[in-house]
């Protein structure tokens, strides 16, 4: 690939095409036009989103859908706060009828304050929505023999943690998610510990196909300057995957040619 | 002929009553929701949404009605 293939440098997942390698959260924002506005900074094509009861107290309040269309994003509907397999299969059936689709990101978290990938339920519930035509992309541990029968039972991504959801710790496991990178045969992507630009450039740089983050940009003092830059940064990241870093060397090594030297 | 009746439905985990008889689309229409915005769940099944005229809620039915918001 040459620095303009670069540009038409696509994943994809499901079936889908994709030219961002980045997928936004739509949570913890100050209110749906920041919402909007840091999306929109952001490049993403996909965004996550929970699935909760409506305010029957006020029917009319307005609705995400109508600051992010769901026909210019993919909504990805998500299971956060499910705790259970049980809770997290009947979720994404009320998301699919919500929404008509079905992609979706399993999670089913352990309790706080870890809010750990909970693997056996996980695997549990993936089994479940298979079976009955989802199309999953699911959150989990940096574990690979876990990863691995995700992947064999038909999950379309595997998306393990860099660090705790929500706690912008940045990657604490690169070594771990190359190896997964290493032996994944459907997309991979790095799921939640991104907490600054660097750390998604980081993911990108392993060889992550994209990056799931929500609080890194919701929770930034100017949210969708800190949109613009993950947008950068994941590319960046990107192509400097693409384009293959130089050696380490233990030593210096003169940029500048040595012969010519006034004397 | 439909008599009224009394219905007492579980709605988002709030006992309400409403006067029957109910389906879950005319519970939709009361409630003030856009059909296309929302999913409902009644006894833990999903109610499809060609089905909401035809499907008629019971007294001690449990529904859920939810819909996407902003999450992570």
């Amino acid at each position: 690939m040459d620095g303009t293939a670069a540009s038409t440098d696509t994943w994809s997942v499901a079936g889908r095409r994709f030219r961002s390698r980045l997928i936004v959260g739509t949570g913890k924002y100050k209110s749906l036009e920041e919402t909007a506005a840091a999306i929109e900074a952001s490049g993403a094509e996909i965004v996550t989103v929970a699935v909760r009861r409506v305010n029957l107290s006020d029917p009319k309040a307005p609705m995400l859908q109508d600051f992010v269309d769901p026909k210019r994003y993919t909504y990805l509907p998500n299971t956060a706060g499910c705790h259970t397999a049980e809770d997290a299969v009947r979720t994404l059936r009320l998301a699919r009828e919500a929404g008509g689709w079905n992609l979706v990101k399993l999670e089913v978290l352990g309790p706080p304050p870890h809010l750990y990938p909970d693997m056996a339920a996980t695997l549990e519930a993936a089994k479940v929505l298979i079976a009955d035509g989802f199309e999953v992309m699911v959150y989990c541990a940096d574990d690979p023999v876990a990863a691995k029968r995700l992947e064999e039972m038909g999950c379309v991504a595997i998306m393990p943690l860099g660090a705790p959801i929500g706690s912008g710790l940045g990657l604490q496991n690169p070594a771990m998610i190359a190896m997964l990178i290493e032996q994944a045969k459907v997309p991979l992507l790095v799921d939640a510990g991104v907490g600054t630009a660097s750390d998604a450039a980081i993911a990108m740089e392993l060889g992550c196909d994209a990056v799931l983050l929500n609080s890194a940009i919701a929770h930034a003092r100017d949210p969708v300057m800190m949109a613009r830059a993950m947008k950068a940064a994941v590319e960046a990241g990107r192509l400097s995957h693409l384009a293959g870093r130089m050696p380490r060397r233990m030593g210096a090594d003169p940029s500048s040619p040595l012969t010519g030297l006034i004397r | 002929m439909d008599t009224v009746t009394r219905l007492a439905i579980g709605l988002n985990g709030e006992a309400r009553a409403f006067d029957g008889p109910l389906s879950v689309a005319d519970l939709l229409e009361r409630l003030g929701l856009d059909a296309r915005k929302v999913a409902v769940e009644r006894n833990k099944a999903i109610v499809r949404r060609a089905h909401y005229a035809g499907t008629r809620l019971e007294s001690g039915d449990a529904v859920e009605i939810v819909h996407f918001i902003g999450g992570g």
